[in-house]
């Protein structure tokens, strides 16, 4: 035991939770990529995918096919609603300003919430989230769960699947040729406005296998809980260079680490203030974030 | 071929266009001159559905344009090639390539195409796995033509390729455009360099503040007077 030890243990736990920032900063860096919008209901996304996880793990019990299954049905659930908000709320603000489109943002954030409040099924009151039994693994003096195996497993396979797409298929390719210069892609006969709700599907298909493995991991679900890591992961896209999807999982890791870090030697109280103390030190030092392009606005 | 009749737009309260009218023929170069700010770059991008026009008429191959989103413009066969090259810069050689052949779903004949375009441009094909912004200018003008020559369109609209190009390169480009046109691509070229322009097209039309002043076979406009004046130097 020692000071090693401690800041092991507490690296551990930082990639796990890095792992489900990284996922969700990834949705806030594409969307703002392709539409230049800072989605403010990405958080929202988060709590609904794992609800979605939620009943169907409470409906067929804990085993890792069940498991697989509430994956699925939340990021397909998420998915269909990442489009439905994309297409009645923010492809009609798309010619006016940006400022229009964010506050939409906020106001749908808002909807979710209360929204999930007063629907019968989810409620104001948090609930327990059925999740594996916490087996621990110790190696050495270091105890690794096979929840944050499977937090870290899950995540990383997602990006990869995530990178393979954008670099890889002509959807992804579109969706990189459409947030470079839509009217050009325009041009090319692409159709923009289905690249765009492709995007706002995968975004919030990650949010919400963001969402169940946040769930998993803290097993507690109730309509507000995806605001404080929906800021955070904000952050790590920023942190990371907003636009970039490498720069999204850098920033993930790093706020995952920086907070239980944080926890682990300075103090638990500290945490929230240490991750949003990193937004103003990087809007400050560097605005366009570790791995952003510095790029001056097109008039 | 494309047919444009009584076409008026606004930005605003700005009238850009006046009635224009003009029209393509199959296997012609048409040319519009006119000096920065005529309104020649309005008029392609409202022939390719960029912007709304609030009056006119616009008809390819037949069928009217009005209600036509730009994507599926391009997939009837009238493609552009846009002011500024405006490449992907973020994307490779290829990938621009791909995109360029994006509306296609014959990947037999895509590839045959590529193979067709490599010939063409062989300085695209030694830099295909290149990021697109790292070519130079005149590569780029070439790799924005070769990706809209992927969709195999049937008019080539093209803005102001000689843009921010040495002459030589120029030439180059000209003698392109002349060779697509040769093979069966039907060309309306907007272009500030009236010189060179008038050089390659059947036909000429010249744009001033929004209007058709005159219009007519391209040789004759060359030589004639007001022309010369006003935008051969002379």
């Amino acid at each position: 035991m020692g000071f090693l030890h401690e800041f092991l243990q507490q690296m551990v736990n930082g990639i796990s939770l890095g792992s489900i920032y990284a996922l969700l900063a990834l949705g806030y860096t594409m969307v703002y990529g392709i539409v230049k919008l800072i989605n403010f209901a990405h958080g929202d996304i988060l709590m609904l995918g794992a609800f979605g996880g939620f009943f169907v793990l409470a409906a067929y019990g804990v085993t890792p096919l069940t498991f697989i299954l509430a994956l699925l049905v939340g990021m397909l659930v998420c998915a269909t609603v990442g489009i439905v908000i994309e297409k009645t709320c923010y492809k009609p603000l798309r010619s006016a300003p940006r400022i229009n489109a964010l506050i939409t943002a906020i106001g749908v954030s808002i909807f979710i919430e209360n929204g999930a409040r007063v629907v019968k099924a989810i409620g104001p009151n948090p609930k327990q989230f059925p999740t594996f039994k916490t087996v621990n693994f110790p190696i050495g003096d270091i105890n690794i769960s096979q929840i944050q195996i499977i937090v870290f497993v899950v995540s990383i396979l997602l990006m990869f699947l995530l990178t393979y797409i954008v670099n890889y298929t002509k959807l992804g390719k579109a969706m990189r040729a459409v947030s470079f210069d839509r009217q050009a892609a325009y041009l090319m006969g692409i159709n923009v406005d289905w690249i765009i709700s492709f995007t706002f599907a995968l975004g919030s298909a990650l949010a919400a296998a963001a969402g169940i493995l946040f769930a998993s991991a803290y097993p507690q679900v109730e309509p507000y809980m995806g605001i404080i890591p929906g800021l955070k992961a904000f952050v790590a896209a920023v942190l990371g260079g907003i636009g970039s999807i490498p720069g999204a999982m850098v920033g993930g890791f790093i706020m995952g680490i920086a907070e239980t870090l944080t926890k682990g030697f300075i103090s638990s109280q500290l945490a929230d203030a240490i991750a949003f103390g990193i937004l103003i030190l990087i809007l400050v030092v560097k605005p366009s974030g570790i791995l952003g392009k510095n790029v001056s606005e097109k008039v | 071929m494309l047919k444009v009749r009584g076409l008026n737009v606004y930005y605003g309260n700005i009238h850009a266009l006046h009635d224009c009218s003009f029209e393509v023929n199959e296997g012609e170069i048409v040319t519009l001159i006119g000096a920065n700010g005529a309104g020649k770059t309005t008029t392609l991008h409202s022939v390719s559905g960029l912007i709304p026009i609030h009056s006119g008429e616009i008809e390819f191959l037949g069928k009217s344009l009005r209600e036509v989103p730009a994507n599926k413009i391009v997939e009837m066969g009238l493609a552009q090639v846009p002011e500024g090259r405006r490449i992907f810069a973020n994307l490779t050689v290829m990938e621009n390539l791909e995109m360029g052949a994006y509306i296609r779903r014959d990947k037999q004949g895509v590839k045959q195409d590529y193979e067709m375009i490599f010939a063409k441009f062989p300085r695209l094909k030694e830099r295909y796995r290149q990021v697109a912004g790292t070519l130079s200018g005149g590569e780029q003008q070439m790799l924005a033509m070769a990706r809209t020559l992927m969709s195999r369109p049937k008019l080539m609209l093209l803005d102001e390729p000689s843009m921010g190009l040495a002459p030589l390169l120029v030439k180059e480009i000209f003698t392109i455009i002349q060779e697509i046109n040769r093979t069966g691509t039907t060309i309306l070229l907007v272009e500030q360099n009236a010189n060179m322009a008038l050089a390659i097209a059947n036909r000429a039309y010249v744009l001033e503040t929004g209007k058709i002043v005159s219009s007519g076979d391209a040789k004759e406009l060359a030589a004639s007077e007001a022309v010369r004046k006003a935008y051969l130097g002379g």
